[in-house]
């Protein structure tokens, strides 16, 4: 499970937010992209994380926290090591999307919005994700995996670690 | 098939790098627009008849008009690159595969609207996108054609699709959730940061540099009388050959689904099609003989929106395909404005009831008039995009749900 951290930027994280600050005409526009690093940094935004940000940015964590609960990318809680996020709008709809999201429950043996028992994979149905010329397809981590089949499904999970 | 102009780099492997933009004539736009007025610049986009191609098909070298010229503080200019129109995949190929388009065309619109700073705003789930197109923007930097009077912030969003709305947008730049602000005051006047903002979407600034080069007639010559140019239409659903066409503004519906998709898959029997994105109303088969440009779809009753084409046979299930989007838009609903927030949340719940069989004859009536009693009450034209295939699937194919309902 995933050990306590503080939860501190390094001083060169905290150079980069200072950079990301400056980059718009009032510092909190850099907010989503320093959100992304903590989430980077931190494995997740938690209330305690949410609380850190805040003082970067002389906001109220209320405020903070308004803005992490908005947005799907943040995590709330723990995730696994890895994130597939099946796509179940329109057209991957009519290309079998629902039967590749029964595969993937049934091979991670678990439900939309868990992760599992070993903390490798968090399992999403997500709106469409803009690859609808290769549908169906989901979103692994930082990549798109196109034109699934089952048997490219388990190929791909069996190469998460 | 009229000329390819966007699509004209993707053949090459290096169409992503500056090299490579250059090798095809790229920044030859810019050394041009460095001579002329900005006046000069915003007139010839006008005469071109450039139309936004993010979705709401506003004339561009006006909304560009737009901006005060008293105005002596900072002018933005935002990149609309959240797509996130259900059927829509174009942005992703023009920031993967021709980045530096992109980059040229804000550096001539910067310079028509006198704007110091752009901002890209990209969807967060297209890293990829992200990565290549900040890679662009670095070598465009490198070659001292970024930094010198104009600058480039990339910004990546969070998942949320009402942020392509433009001033959900706009919120979101700011660092707050992305609800959407009532106008006037129009973004041109008060927008990113309370300054004038032009927002446009990211392929629409990549007709800039072709039109500078080759002149607003020749532009608009492509088009239809009121639009000008090609466009890139996503085409996915039940076709043999999905993927991403150009063509003029003036193509039809049928020759987009037959002469480049390859026409129905499955069943090969059309039934209906999604013309442009999601949020349009839907059409039957028999009013596939339609120009596919802004005024086109309107007399038709549909819109053009994103020109994502989502193509459905004889085989699809009408309800079922409004359940998937119905879900999508009680997801995403931003929760501003009552009508809204209320509508789509009980809609995805009924049409739920009706597939699933528990529905009634009389729920039908109840979808359709709180649909219709609730356009035009919202801040945003995301509730009206929702109304689109809500009244369209179940006027057009009424049928097929009744068929699922009680008595
Ligand atoms: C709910 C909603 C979602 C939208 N999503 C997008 C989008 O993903 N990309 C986009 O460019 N425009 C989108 N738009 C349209 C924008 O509000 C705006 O009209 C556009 O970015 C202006 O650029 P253009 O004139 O170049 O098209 C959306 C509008 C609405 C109401
Ligand atoms: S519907 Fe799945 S990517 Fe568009």
């Amino acid at each position: 499970m995933t050990a306590t951290r503080t939860i501190v930027f390094s001083p060169d994280q905290l150079a980069e937010v200072r950079r990301l600050q400056g980059l718009y005409p009032d510092k909190r526009g850099a907010l989503l992209p320093v959100l992304h690093m903590a989430q980077d940094a931190f494995d997740y935004v938690s209330l305690e994380v949410q609380e850190y940000v805040a003082g970067l940015f002389d906001m109220a964590p209320s405020h903070v926290h308004e803005v992490v609960t908005f947005y799907t990318l943040y995590f709330q809680q723990p995730k696994g090591r890895h994130v597939v996020a099946v796509c179940h709008n329109l057209s991957c709809y009519l290309a079998g999307s629902r039967e590749i999201l029964a595969h993937v429950k049934q091979r991670l043996g678990i439900g939309v919005g868990e992760t599992t028992d070993d903390g490798r994979v968090t399992l999403q149905s997500v709106e469409c994700l803009c690859a609808c010329e290769a549908a169906p397809m989901m979103q692994v981590d930082d990549r798109y995996e196109l034109n699934l089949t089952p048997e490219k499904v388990d190929r791909i999970l069996g190469e998460l670690r | 098939m009229a000329e390819i102009v966007l699509m004209r780099n993707f053949g090459r492997q290096d169409s992503h790098t500056l090299a490579g933009y250059r090798a095809t004539g790229g920044y030859t736009a810019w050394e041009k627009a460095k001579g002329m007025e900005p006046a000069a610049i915003t007139e010839e986009v006008k005469k071109s008849n450039l139309r936004g191609l993010g979705g709401a098909g506003f004339p561009t070298g006006m909304k560009w008009s737009f901006v005060p010229k008293t105005h002596t503080g900072p002018v933005y200019l935002v990149i609309n690159a959240d797509e996130g129109e259900p059927g829509t995949f174009k942005d992703r190929y023009l920031l993967e595969r021709d980045p530096h388009a992109l980059i040229e065309g804000m550096l001539i619109t910067a310079r028509a609207i006198r704007s110091a700073k752009g901002f890209v705003y990209i969807r967060g789930e297209y890293v990829q996108p992200w990565r290549i197109f900040s890679g662009a923007v670095k070598d465009a930097y490198d070659a001292g054609l970024l930094g010198n009077g104009f600058d480039i912030v990339v910004h990546r969003g969070a998942g949320a699709y009402i942020c392509g709305e433009e001033t959900g947008l706009l919120s979101s730049l700011e660092g707050k959730k992305g609800w959407p602000k009532i106008k006037p005051p129009f973004p041109a006047i008060k927008g990113a940061f309370g300054e004038p903002t032009v927002v446009n979407n990211v392929e629409t600034i990549a007709c800039v540099p072709p039109i500078i080069n080759r002149g607003a007639e020749w532009f608009a010559g492509l088009g239809t009388k009121t639009q000008g140019g090609t466009r890139m239409y996503s085409v996915s659903g039940r076709v043999t050959k999905p993927g991403v066409y150009e063509d003029s503004c003036a193509v039809t519906l049928r020759q987009l689904i037959h002469d480049h998709a390859g026409g129905v898959s499955h069943t090969g029997k059309l039934k209906a099609v999604v013309p442009g994105g999601g949020s349009a109303a839907i059409l039957t088969a028999d009013e596939i003989d339609v120009a596919m440009d802004v005024d086109g779809l309107k007399a038709k009753g549909s819109m053009i929106g994103s020109a994502g084409v989502v193509v459905m046979d004889e085989s699809v299930s009408i309800p079922e395909a409004l359940l998937v989007l119905a879900r999508f838009y009680a997801h995403e609903s931003c929760g501003q404005c009552t009508p809204c927030r209320e509508s789509t949340g009980w809609i995805y719940k009924m049409v739920h009831r009706i597939v699933d069989g528990h529905g009634r004859k009389d729920d039908l009536d109840t979808i359709l008039d709180v649909a219709k009693r609730g356009g035009g009450t919202t801040i945003c034209a995301f509730y009206d995009g929702a109304i689109g295939p809500y009244i369209s699937y179940i006027e057009k194919f009424r049928g097929e749900f009744e068929a699922l309902c009680r008595s």
